[in-house]
Parts: C-alpha cells; structure tokens; sequence
C-alpha cells in the first residue's frame, strides 16, 4: 500500500503535467491520469467559473476563449484563501493588468476593478447611509471639519478610460461605443440594489478625499483649487443622496462612536 | 445537544437566485429549499435578505461545500465561526456536509475530493464531526461522496466507514443516490448491493442528480456527477429501491449546472413526490395485508 497524503494530490491536481500519485487506482489497480483529470477539471474549470461569475463583462470584451488563457494564469498563483468563492478574484484585476497578453487593452483592468467594487458592495455589510438631514445638522464651523465615514457598500473607481460607459454599456444586449475619456465611477448599495454611477469629473477628487477620511473643508478647498467650477453644495448633496457616506464624524465630538 | 426540527419527507430543491421572484412571489408547494451554505456567507446584502424571505416560507436545509470535514488539518476556525453564525440567523431544519476534503495549506481547491478509508482517517473524520456538531449546538448529515479513483491503502468499506461515523458520533447520514450510481459505475460494484449494505437507519434526506457520461483510460464507462441534467432513469429506479428501505424521506433534486427554468424544476419535484406517495401507498398497503393476515 502507498499512502496519499492530501499535499500529493493537491499537488497533482494543480500540475500541468498528469502524473498519478502511487496508491490513486483507477478500475483493476491501475493508475489512469483520465480519473484524476475529472478532480483536475473540477478545480480548475470550478475556479476559472468562478472569475467569469464574478467579471462578466471582462470577461464579454475579451471573449471567453481569451478570458479563459488569464483566469487559468491567475489559478496557477493563487488559490481561494476561503470557500468564500465571493471573495476570490480581489486581486484579478491586478493580474489582468499585468498579464501580457492583455497590455493593449489598457481599459480591461480598470473595468474589471470596477466589477470586484461591484460585487463586493453586493455582499458588503448592511448600513442605513448618512441622510441629508444628517449633514444639515452640522453647523457652519463644524462642517468644515466633519469627516464622512465611508458607507460599506461604496467603492470609488477613477479611470483614465470611460470605465462606467463600459460597463453600463455591457449590461445591454446591444453595446454602444463610449466617448473615450477619462471616468470616475461611484459604486454603492444603500439598501438593496448596487448602483453604478458616473461622477462629474469636477468631483471625483473630492470623493476620493473624502472617502479617504480627508475632512469636508480641506477636500473642498483641494476641489475648487483643483477646478474653478467645483461646487461644493451640488458635489455633497449628490454623493451624500447616492448613499456614498455612513455617518458623519466632529473631531472632539463623536469621533468615538 | 439540540434536537432541531426535521426536513419533512417531500421533495425539495436548490434554491436559485435567478428563480427569487417564482419563488418568493408564487410560493410554489416545494416540500423545502436547500441553500449552499457559502453562498450566504458574506457580511450582508440581498442574499442574507433572499435567505430570510425564503426561511419564512419553507424549511431550509443548508448543505455546507468548505468544511473540509475529511481534510488532513484541523478544521478552520473561521470558517466554522461563519457556520455557525449562518445556522443561528437562518434556522435551517438540517444541516448537511461532504465526506471529502477541499481545503489544504491554505488553499480551497473547490471541489470534494475523496479521503483513503482506514481507521485513522475514521477517527480523523469522527473528531472534526464531533467538533463541527458540538459548535453548531444540533447534529448534521454526511453524504457519501461521488468517486473517481480509489486508495491502495483503505481498508474500510464505504458504507462502513459511514455506519461507524454515525455510530461513534450520532450524525445522521445523507443518502446521494447519484453518488452511489456514479461510484458503483466507476468501481464496478452493484449499486443495490451498496444500498442494501447502507445504514438506512441513520438516513436524514436523500439526494437525487443528473450525471454526465464519459470514458476512462481503459476506454470503460466514467460517471462524473454533474448535476446539470434531469435524474437518469437507472438513478430515479435506484431512488426507489432506496425508498423501500429508508421509508418516504425528504429529497432534494441538485440542478446547479445549465439550471433550467422554475417550472421545469418543479415538475422535477413532482415526480420525485409521485414517488414518495408511492412508497407511502406500497407499505400502508402492506400494513393492511398485514393486518388482514
């Protein structure tokens, strides 16, 4: 008898050769690399699925056969941490942007980026969003210094492509060329539908600061440097109305809530 | 420990989120939904809120993918954490696991794939079942598992292994008919002899599948378990000589692959309900000859 520890057949089930461990027997004893194939095929068909799930539209703009060549890449580097399949792929954004093949397609990372914000506001932590009866709390002086808590569902994406067009686009039968040029996409889920939206492009630095915990009057200050035509009042209401923000925070105050 | 409410002994299905709205709006007579437990696992979001509308409505059996039961390593803490924490929001009528592993080093390799059976596995897969039903507070079912290959070194039989898990740790038994066809057309053994062998006693639900079809080495028939076609006719004929022995239980259809529409899903389930009235029907019947006599 020759005992299989799990390392060995986790071993040969990720091997590119087909090499049967001794003591795996097909029918009569003998080994047979076609049995193991269907444990191979499991493993990586089941996780190459997964990627396509959770990047359909990655997946749409390369076509399956390519999609398949960069999921199969990325099974060889990383396994799913958990049997939390949600969860696998946080990082295939990363690989798609460095994976050869792909280097002309500048916009397919960004895009699949994108796609994990998707369905990880999908799965995120329920949280009522801060209202905007919230913010007209806050006084003149105390606004300045407020800073917004990140709602657990928002996920801010600034592109040099037209990522939001993609992706909107792609959600269609019939896909429509975007203008080409530069997008900040705001994901959110502020109770149970995920929203994708385009953000001016006057306030995408603004939600980036603020969803880094920059407070209200510097991130507003760093806007109108940054672009004369900022507007503090309409950026606010609408990231606050989108659901972007969970609470706000007066340094002093309720900073320990 | 906790006795829990049982499924009751009707036909059930998986519950797909693509179906949430025949479902949940129509409530269609479906004896129970079954859910993979993983799926539901995330931190909030519409499926811990599809999971509660469902549980309002039916029983849910949670059928866990990850747990790794039959793994070398120690169960992980974590993932038990958020196993018992789905089992305390979503109440379900029965919890069942694998008798395979899917998790080493680290790496969940997502599929369930087959352990050696010897008495060192069995105490391994007896202390990791203890564990698992001691942190959940309620006893679950082990399903046997579909094969591809076997061990040189097992020494136990199959149907042996599972009595014994059973025996020494008061789990109930998953009975997957397709599992058995599948395994017995791949080992060349008889099917009906391995249900005939099968500790029907312990049998807390039966599950029922598609199976797909292709060859090995040798160029012989390879039964891999699919689940994305209707139940062959040699399996429903195996489910019904299953049901002469463990009695009308429940029995989940698994369709997970190319998952057809609700409608062609539901009539699914009413043959499968055709049948348990059957067998309901064959042993009132016996009784009253019994009785005559």
């Amino acid at each position: 008898m020759n005992p299989v520890s799990q390392g060995a057949f986790a071993a040969a089930l990720l091997d590119r050769g087909d090499a049967v461990p001794a003591g795996l027997a097909g029918r009569n004893g003998a080994a047979d690399p076609l049995r193991l194939a269907v444990y191979r095929n499991n493993v990586r068909v089941g996780l190459a699925r997964a990627l396509a799930a959770r990047f359909p539209v990655t997946a749409r703009l390369v076509g399956d056969a390519f999609f398949r060549l960069m999921a199969d890449a990325y099974v060889d580097d990383r396994r799913p941490a958990s049997p939390l399949l949600a969860a696998y792929g946080d990082d295939f954004p990363d690989h798609v942007a460095g994976f050869p093949a792909a280097a002309g397609l500048a916009y397919l990372a960004d895009t699949a980026r994108l796609e994990a914000a998707v369905s990880r506001a999908y799965h995120a932590a329920d949280a009522a969003p801060l209202g905007l009866a919230d913010l007209a709390g806050l006084a003149g002086p105390e606004l300045g210094l407020a800073r917004l808590t990140p709602h657990p569902a928002a996920f801010l994406i600034r592109s040099a492509h037209p990522v939001g067009s993609i992706w909107r686009t792609h959600q269609k039968e019939t896909v429509t060329a975007p203008d080409w040029r530069p997008e900040t996409v705001l994901v959110v889920r502020p109770d149970l539908d995920v929203g994708v939206h385009l953000l001016p492009a006057a306030d995408a630095g603004f939600a980036a600061a603020l969803l880094d915990g920059t407070p209200l009057g510097s991130a507003a200050e760093a806007a109108l440097a940054a672009d004369p035509d900022f507007d503090f009042g309409r950026a606010l209401t609408g990231l606050t109305t989108l659901g972007a923000f969970a609470r706000a925070v007066i340094p002093g105050e309720n900073d320990d809530q | 420990m906790i006795e829990t409410a049982s499924l009751p002994a009707r036909a059930g299905l998986g519950f797909k989120p693509q179906h949430a709205a025949a479902i949940l709006g129509d409530r269609p007579d479906i004896g129970f939904f079954e859910v993979h437990a993983e799926n539901y696992m995330g931190a909030g979001g519409p499926p811990h809120r599809m999971l509660a509308a469902l549980g309002a409505l039916y029983p849910i059996s949670l059928h866990g993918v990850g747990l790794s039961i039959g793994g070398e390593g120690p169960l992980d803490a974590a993932h038990l954490a958020r196993l018992r924490a789905l089992v305390e929001r979503s109440r379900p009528a029965s919890f069942s696991e694998h008798l395979a592993w899917s998790t080493h080093d680290g790496a969940f390799l997502n599929d369930l794939l087959p352990l050696p059976y010897t008495p060192a596995t069995l105490d391994r897969v007896v202390h990791h079942v203890d564990t698992v039903q001691q942190t959940l507070g309620r006893p679950m079912l082990i399903e046997n598992p579909s094969t591809y290959l076997v061990f040189s070194e097992s020494t136990i039989a199959e149907v042996d292994f599972l009595a014994a898990i059973a025996a020494r740790t008061g789990c109930g038994l998953l009975l997957d008919v397709n599992n058995v066809m599948v395994s017995a057309v791949n080992h060349r053994l008889d099917p009906f002899l391995y249900l005939d062998r099968f500790p029907v006693e312990h049998v807390g639900e039966i599950h029922l599948a598609g199976y797909d079809e292709t060859v090995d080495g040798a160029g012989d028939r390879l039964l891999i378990d699919a689940h994305g076609t209707p139940v062959a006719a040699d399996v429903f004929a195996l489910y019904r000589h299953a049901l002469g022995r463990t009695g009308p239980v429940a029995t989940l259809i698994e369709w997970d692959n190319a998952v057809p529409d609700f409608p062609t899903l539901h009539a699914e389930a009413r043959r499968v309900d055709a049948a348990l009235d059957a067998e309901r029907a064959r042993r009132n019947a016996a009784l009253r000859v019994g009785v005559a006599a």
